[in-house]
C-alpha cells in the first residue's frame, strides 16, 4: 500500500528526515515512535504533502502511485487521511457541512452517488457513534470551542466518514485523558479492517495498549533506527530512548 | 499567499456591458440652471425646488470630507452629468411599454420586470440613470393601502407625506455629499406602510448606472406608520467604463411606535479593474430614525462592488425601547478601499443596538471599519454589543477598525469585541487533505467568517450574496 525508500526532506533549509524507509501493507498497524524533534510529525506532513515541508531525496509510492506527484487533496482523494496533531479551528463552518462536502468529493472521484444532507444525515449518525459523540456536536463549528479531546475524537469521526485507505494518526493521543483515549483507540480498532491500514505516531506506549501495532518503528535523527514488534514499545517505556540512541 | 488565492481574486465583472439605448442627458456641470432644469423636467413644484436649491447653495459652503482613510484624485464635480434618462418614447401604461432594449438590460442582470414572471412575490423599483423604469406590484401593494412608487410620482402623488418626511432625518446639509444628493437628486424610491400594516412582500429597488460620465443621485423615503413592518432589499450594478463615476445616494428611513423596519443591500458596482481603472465611488448616506417607541430598524449589507465605498447606515434611536441593528459583510479586492460602518446614536431610554462587522480584504485592497456608538445623556439603561472582525487573504491588503464610543450616562452598557484573521496555511492544509479543492475551501471559510451576517438577509439575497463572495474572490486562493 506505502511504500517509502530512503526519504530526506526540510524545512525552511532545515534537514529534518534523512533517508526514512518504511513499508505498510493492508490490514496492518504501524507504530512510529521517538522523541520529540525526531523526524516523526515532519515524516506524517511530508506524506500528506504539507507545503511547509520540501522534498529533496528518495520516493514514496502509495496505491501504486507516485505519492509526491500528487497535490494535497489528491493525496487525500486517493485514500490518505492525516489525523492531525493540532486541529485547527473553522468559524462558522458546521461539521456536517465540512464532513459532507469532504464525503461528497471523495463519492465523486471514486464515481459513486453523492448524497444530500438529508441521506448524508443518516449515515453520519451512524458514524458518530464510533466516537460516542453526541449530535449537535455535527451543527457545531467544525472544532470550535471543542475540548482538546473533542478535537482528537472530531478526527477520528472524518476519518470515520471518509473511510481512508491509510490514516496516519498524528499524536492523537496526546492531551487525552484515560477515558478520551478509549474511546479515541474503541474508534479506531472499530474502523480497521483487512483492506486499510493505520500509521501512529506517538511518545508515548500507552496508546498501543489500546491499538495494538503490528510493528513499532523508532526514529531518532531523522532516520528509523530501530524495528521489532509490539514488544519494543514495552522496552522504549521500560529504558527510555537513550539506549537506542546510543546504538544508533 | 500562493497562486490559487491570486487565481480566485481575478473573477471579471459580469454586469460591466453598456446599454445601447438613447438617453437624454443634461449638460454636465452644476449650477443653479442645472438644478432648475432637473426641477423643470421633473415638474416640481416650487417648495421641492427651494429645498433643492438651498442644498446647493449650503453645498457651495462645504468641504469634502477627508477623513475616511480612502485615498482617490479629486473630483471635479463640473465634469459630471447630473441628468441622464432614457429618452421616453411615450407615457408608460403598463410593463408591457417598457423598452425592450431596457427590459432585455435587466433580464441579464436578472431582476425580473414582468409581474407575471416574478419569483416569490418581490415587488421591484427599477432606476436607470436617473430615473425610475418601472415599480412592480403596485396596484396589489395599493390594495392594503402601501404606497410603493417612484420618487417622482410620490412627490406629485403625495406631497404632503414627502414633504413632511424629505430631510427629516438626514438634513439637506447634513454632509457634503448628502448636501450635493440634496440640490440634484433625480429619482429613487419611496414607500409608505400604513398604520397596522405588514407588508405582504419584500419591496426591491435595482440600481443601474448606465451612462458614461454621469453621477447617480438617488433618493429613497421609507416611512413606516404605527405597528407596520416592512422588508426592503436593494441591489446595484453598473457597466464597465475606465471613468469613475460618482453615486452619492441618501437613503432615509422612518419608523414611527411600534414599526419595524428591515432593510437590506447587496451592492455590486464596478470596482473598477484589476489595476484599479474605473469604478464607481460610492458616496452614500443612510440613516434610520427610530423616532417612536419600541421601533427597530435593522440594516443589512454586503458590499463587494464599488472603487470606493463611504457609507455609515445608522440608527438615531430616539424613542423608548427602540432598537438599532447593523449586519454588515465588506468585501475588497485589487485596489478597492472600503470605509464603511455605522452609527448608533441611544438618545431614548432602554435603547438597544447591535453591530456586527465583517471585513474581508484581498488583493492590495484597504477595509475599513469606522462606527460611533453615542449614549446620550438621558438614554438611562442603553445597551450596545458591537463586534468586527476582519479577515486578510494574502499579505498586501489592510484592514482598519476604527471604533468610537461616546457614552455620556452612566447606565449604560456597552460590550465591544474585534478580531482580526488570516485565512491561515493550516486552514487551507487542513481541507486540502480532507480532499476539498482550494477554492471550495475558501469559499467555505469566508461563509464561515460572514454567517453571523448572513442569516439576516432575506433568503434569495443570501444565496447571491453567497455566490457572489465567490465570484468575486476566485482565484485568490492557493
Amino acid at each position: 500500500m506505502l511504500e517509502v525508500k530512503n526519504l530526506m526532506a526540510e524545512v525552511g533549509g532545515v534537514k529534518i528526515l534523512k533517508g526514512v524507509d518504511l513499508i505498510v501493507r493492508s490490514g496492518e498497524v504501524h507504530a512510529i515512535m521517538g522523541i520529540n524533534g525526531s523526524g516523526k510529525s515532519t515524516f506524517s506532513k511530508v506524506l500528506a504533502g504539507h507545503p511547509d515541508y520540501t522534498v529533496t531525496g528518495g520516493t514514496a509510492t502509495f496505491e501504486g502511485k507516485d505519492l509526491f506527484a500528487l497535490t494535497p487533496e489528491e493525496r487525500a482523494r486517493t485514500g490518505l487521511f492525516l489525523a492531525f496533531q493540532y486541529p485547527v479551528e473553522i468559524p462558522g463552518v458546521s461539521n456536517s457541512a465540512l464532513l459532507r462536502l469532504a464525503y461528497n468529493t471523495l463519492q465523486s472521484e471514486r464515481g459513486l452517488e453523492e448524497l444530500d444532507p438529508l441521506e448524508f444525515e443518516d449515515l453520519v449518525l451512524e458514524k458518530i457513534k464510533v466516537v460516542e459523540m453526541d449530535a449537535n456536536f455535527l451543527s457545531r463549528s467544525v472544532n470550535e470551542g471543542f475540548s482538546g479531546g473533542e478535537k482528537k475524537r472530531n478526527e477520528i469521526l472524518q476519518m470515520a466518514v471518509l473511510e481512508p485507505k491509510l490514516a496516519i494518526l498524528d499524536e492523537t493521543d496526546s492531551g487525552l485523558d484515560i477515558d478520551a483515549l478509549r474511546i479515541v483507540a474503541n474508534g479506531v480498532n472499530s474502523l480497521l479492517t483487512a483492506d486499510n491500514a493505520v500509521v501512529m505516531v506517538t511518545h508515548y506506549q500507552r496508546l498501543l495498549n489500546y491499538i495494538v501495532p503490528d510493528y513499532v518503528h523508532v526514529m531518532d535523527g531523522g532516520r528509523i533506527v530501530r524495528t521489532g514488534g509490539k514488544e519494543l514499545a514495552l522496552e522504549l517505556e521500560a529504558r527510555g530512548y537513550d539506549w537506542l540512541r546510543a546504538a544508533a | 499567499m500562493s497562486t490559487a488565492l491570486h487565481n480566485l481574486v481575478n473573477q471579471p465583472y459580469k454586469h460591466g456591458f453598456v446599454t445601447d439605448i438613447e438617453t437624454e442627458v443634461v449638460q454636465k456641470g452644476l449650477s443653479e440652471d442645472v438644478i432648475r432644469l432637473i426641477s423643470k423636467k421633473k415638474n416640481e413644484p416650487e417648495w421641492l425646488l427651494e429645498f433643492r436649491l438651498s442644498a446647493y447653495r449650503h453645498w457651495l459652503t462645504m468641504e469634502e470630507p477627508s477623513w475616511a482613510s480612502v485615498t482617490y484624485p479629486k473630483i471635479d464635480f463640473q465634469e459630471i452629468i447630473y441628468f441622464a434618462q432614457p429618452k421616453p418614447k411615450k407615457q408608460l401604461a403598463s410593463m408591457d411599454e417598457v423598452d425592450p432594449e431596457l427590459r432585455r438590460t435587466f433580464e441579464k442582470l436578472g431582476v425580473p420586470l414582468h409581474e407575471q414572471k416574478m419569483m416569490a412575490g418581490v415587488a421591484v423599483d427599477v432606476i436607470f440613470d436617473s430615473v425610475s423604469v418601472t415599480t412592480t406590484y403596485k396596484a396589489k401593494l395599493a390594495e392594503v393601502g402601501i404606497i410603493f412608487c417612484s420618487f417622482s410620482e410620490a412627490v406629485h402623488e403625495h406631497p404632503e407625506l414627502v414633504k413632511q418626511y424629505l430631510g427629516s432625518v438626514v438634513p439637506a446639509g447634513d454632509n457634503f455629499y448628502a448636501a450635493l444628493n440634496s440640490a440634484v437628486f433625480t429619482d429613487g424610491s419611496f414607500c409608505y406602510i400604513p398604520k397596522g400594516t405588514k407588508c405582504p412582500m419584500d419591496l426591491s429597488t435595482y440600481f443601474r448606472i448606465n451612462t458614461e460620465g454621469s453621477g447617480q443621485f438617488e433618493r429613497t423615503l421609507i416611512i413606516a406608520e404605527e405597528g407596520s413592518s416592512v422588508c426592503y432589499l436593494e441591489g446595484c450594478t453598473a457597466p464597465q467604463f475606465d471613468t469613475n463615476q460618482l453615486h452619492a445616494a441618501v437613503v432615509e428611513l422612518v419608523a414611527l411606535d411600534n414599526a419595524d423596519i428591515k432593510y437590506s443591500t447587496v451592492q455590486n458596482w464596478y470596482a473598477g479593474d484589476e489595476n484599479g481603472k474605473g469604478g464607481i465611488f460610492n458616496f452614500v448616506t443612510k440613516r434610520g430614525l427610530c423616532k417612536g417607541v419600541n421601533s427597530k430598524i435593522s440594516w443589512t449589507q454586503v458590499e463587494t462592488g464599488s472603487a470606493i465605498t463611504w457609507k455609515y447606515p445608522s440608527c438615531v434611536l430616539l424613542g423608548d425601547n427602540s432598537i438599532g441593528e447593523f449586519y454588515s459583510v465588506a468585501l475588497t479586492n485589487h485596489l478597492q478601499q472600503a470605509d464603511t460602518g455605522t452609527k448608533m446614536i441611544h438618545v431614548g431610554k432602554n435603547t438597544r443596538s447591535k453591530i456586527i462587522s465583517k471585513g474581508i480584504s484581498a488583493g492590495r485592497s484597504s477595509n475599513s471599519y469606522r462606527g460611533l456608538v453615542k449614549i446620550g445623556s438621558r438614554a438611562t439603561g442603553a445597551r450596545n454589543y458591537s463586534q468586527c472582525d476582519s479577515m486578510l487573504l494574502g499579505d498586501r491588503c489592510m484592514a482598519n477598525t476604527f471604533p468610537t464610543i461616546d457614552v455620556q450616562n452612566t447606565t449604560a452598557t456597552i460590550e465591544h469585541e474585534a478580531s482580526t484573521s488570516k485565512i491561515g496555511e493550516d486552514q487551507m492544509f487542513f481541507f486540502a487533505q480532507r480532499g476539498i479543492g482550494s477554492e471550495e475551501a475558501v469559499s467555505m471559510i469566508i461563509n464561515g467568517f460572514c454567517k453571523d451576517v448572513f442569516v439576516h438577509l432575506p433568503m434569495e439575497f443570501a444565496v447571491e450574496a453567497t455566490k457572489l463572495l465567490g465570484l468575486k474572490l476566485e482565484g485568490s486562493v492557493g
